[in-house]
């Protein structure tokens, strides 16, 4: 069943849910790495609250006009509109109050959410025939979704993509240089806008499948996990597009596989899994490389005091840094250091000297910022340097 | 009056040579909330000399260069580059800002950032060929910066930082190049990688403006200067306008008479 759901295998509703998921996810991830680099995530969130009261009151309007009010079109059009109010709530609360914009997130995402489940509630009580999908909208259903609803959803996937490509470029200058941008003549309100506009459509366009609850994990979490794999805007934006992309494709179509599992928390769930498996196991910024960094850090500095000591005749108490001296045959179980031992750590005291000699020298700031307490002088100096260091010195008194 | 061609003080903006000036401010205002932080200042700059503006802290020298180039939002006051309205000049401008107002664990590399300054040559489609990256490696050198090309931003020390911002600059092929604070917080060698690079700019006519904090270094360094404290103070050659009289006019008690003695001279 599973993989007959993954093969697109379990009918013709479930496919075209997986397929407007998968590139849902994709538009959505690519999106929101802009918002992550913007540092603005949150306002994602009261974006896709906001859209709620929409989403009621055009069903109210469409009833009312004699219609069945399950258009999917008019109930994405009542739900961008409000979305729109909401964002010019914070941004007028931003703007003209002493307000921060975390609080204006607050304080719009919580009053729109309110009042779109009291409008909910009215719609409940009112009886109107078949208002149960509207509560699809929170947490995403995509029982009963028509080819006309994944095309639009699609479409609207498309359009994000498009305005991205041409946009690209002003938004990742803003994002990491708002000043400088400026400076260029690029405005800089009006990207943002346009950034805000993206988000919106993502929303609106995701309702759907994930629901406004969630729409903020698919707009996020495949940012922040492909951040662990690049160092580069460009691969990070893509990457989160393909992560949003299978995340959102396993989700649709591992919920096609029983009749009530919900597609976004599903989704969501998948996207969590690859955001954990990153945490751990990137290169780089990953949990477990930094550990192992931290550890080769940490032995060489052991090793670094260890050789000191020995030079100076001291004897070494820390257990580790007697395994790691005993394991590389520099010191003997009694304590006493080898042959090896004892010339490396004339070389460790001997390149303590020249350090100091070095880091007095105004004229040799490069090499000395270079200085850690733990490198060989020979990694950042020649030869005929380390030999000019050692006549101003003086004469060793061991022998390297 | 057309306050476009004659200045309070009666120079000329448009200079003998019939070039309007790099950098014209007439009248500017800038407020943070309702304390004015650069009050009705006029400024004219000098084409192809390199101008240090000066001041003591929150005397709005930052400010009145971000407002005179629309970085942040002026009251009243009117801008001119080369004679004409900065929107049309954006192309001619290079700005480089404070080190400290952006994120340096944002996903780029060394290149990358360099290659921010041809975005405006390549166009919102058009795409960055290797010739782009190749002029972009070319401004990396002039500031000692090659080896790091592919370095992320984040891993740089502050001096490091600061000249991959001037190579950014140094990619627009600007006319106007606007510093803020470039040598804040640098090692003595990015420092003279800087100058090195700001004289070299002059030597070819381009016009540098500088904010600048050390006054020390104002006489080896600049033509010209520009004292403000929130109103403009002084303006003109270093030797008209870094005075002893003048610094004590911009800095009142903060700087003791044996300071101002010293850098004076």
């Amino acid at each position: 069943m599973l993989a007959q759901a993954l093969l697109l295998q379990l009918g013709y509703n479930a496919t075209l849910v997986t397929i407007g998921a998968a590139l849902l996810g994709a538009a959505a991830g690519i999106t929101g790495t802009f918002l992550f680099l913007r540092k603005r995530a949150l306002v994602a969130d009261a974006v896709s609250h906001a859209t709620l009261p929409g989403v009621a009151m055009a069903f109210l309007i469409m009833v009312a006009l004699g219609g069945e009010g399950r258009s999917l079109i008019g109930l994405l059009l009542g739900s961008a509109v409000s979305a729109m109010v909401g964002l010019w709530c914070m941004n007028a609360l931003t703007r003209h109050t002493r307000l921060a914009e975390d609080a204006a997130i607050g304080a719009v995402l919580s009053v729109f959410f309110g009042f779109g489940v009291v409008l909910m509630t009215v719609i409940q009580s009112l009886g109107v025939g078949r208002q149960a999908g509207l509560e699809g909208f929170l947490l995403g259903s995509t029982a009963g979704m028509l080819f006309a609803d994944a095309v639009t959803i699609a479409l609207g996937g498309l359009a994000v993509l498009a305005v991205i490509a041409v946009m690209r470029r002003p938004m990742l200058l803003v994002s990491f240089d708002p000043e400088y941008a400026a400076a260029q003549g690029v405005n800089v309100p009006r990207v943002d806008m346009a950034m805000m506009a993206l988000v919106m459509a993502v929303t609106v366009v995701g309702l759907k499948i994930v629901g406004l609850i969630l729409i903020v994990a698919l707009l996020i979490i495949p940012a922040v996990t492909a951040r662990f794999w690049s160092e580069r805007a460009g691969q990070v934006v893509i990457l989160s597009g393909a992560f949003g992309g299978v995340a959102a494709y396993l989700g649709a179509a591992v919920s096609a596989t029983a009749p009530n599992l919900p597609t976004g928390p599903i989704i969501v769930l998948f996207s969590a899994a690859l955001f954990l498996l990153s945490l751990l196991l990137a290169p780089g910024r990953g949990v477990l490389a930094a550990i192992l960094r931290h550890r080769r850090f940490q032995a060489r500095v052991h090793m670094r005091q260890g050789l000191l000591a020995l030079a100076q005749g001291q004897e070494i108490f820390e257990p580790l840094t007697r395994r790691l001296l005993r394991r590389a045959g520099l010191m003997r179980a009694d304590g006493v250091a080898t042959d090896d031992g004892r010339a490396q750590a004339a070389k460790a005291l001997r390149d303590e000297a020249r350090w100091a000699m070095l880091r007095r020298d105004q004229a040799q700031e490069a090499a000395s910022a270079q200085y850690d307490g733990l490198r060989g002088i020979e990694t950042v100096l020649t030869a005929d340097q380390i030999a000019a260091l050692d006549a101003r010195i003086g004469a060793p008194k061991e022998a390297i | 009056m057309d306050i476009a061609l004659v200045s309070r003080d009666g120079k000329k903006i448009t200079e003998p040579g019939g070039q309007d000036s790099p950098l014209a401010i007439r009248g500017l205002t800038v407020s943070y909330g309702e304390k004015p932080a650069v009050f009705s200042v006029d400024m004219t700059v000098e084409a192809g000399k390199m101008t240090a503006i000066i001041g003591p802290n929150g005397a709005g020298k930052s400010t009145l260069l971000k407002a005179a180039l629309g970085v942040v939002p002026a009251v009243s006051g009117r801008v001119q580059v080369f004679g004409k309205p900065i929107a049309r000049q954006r192309g001619r401008i290079a700005y480089v800002p404070q080190r400290a107002s952006v994120d340096w664990d944002f996903p780029t590399r060394v290149i990358d950032v360099v290659l921010m300054g041809l975005y405006r040559e390549v166009g919102l489609l058009g795409r960055l060929r290797g010739r782009h990256v190749k002029q972009a490696e070319a401004c990396l050198d002039r500031v000692g910066m090659k080896d790091f090309a592919h370095r992320q931003i984040g891993q740089l020390s502050g001096g490091q930082q600061q000249r991959v911002f001037l190579a950014r600059a140094l990619a627009q092929g600007a006319d106007l190049y606007v510093l803020d604070e470039p040598f804040a917080g640098v090692d003595a060698a990015t420092e003279k990688a800087i100058i090195d690079v700001l004289k070299a700019l002059r030597a070819e006519g381009k016009t540098v403006v500088v904010v600048h904090h050390d006054l020390a270094t104002v006489a080896g360094y600049f033509d010209n200067v520009f004292l403000i404290n929130t109103r403009k103070v002084a303006e003109g050659t270093v030797a008209e306008a870094f005075t002893a009289d003048t610094l004590h006019d911009a800095y009142g008690g903060r700087l003791a008479t044996a300071q101002i003695a010293q850098v004076a001279g």
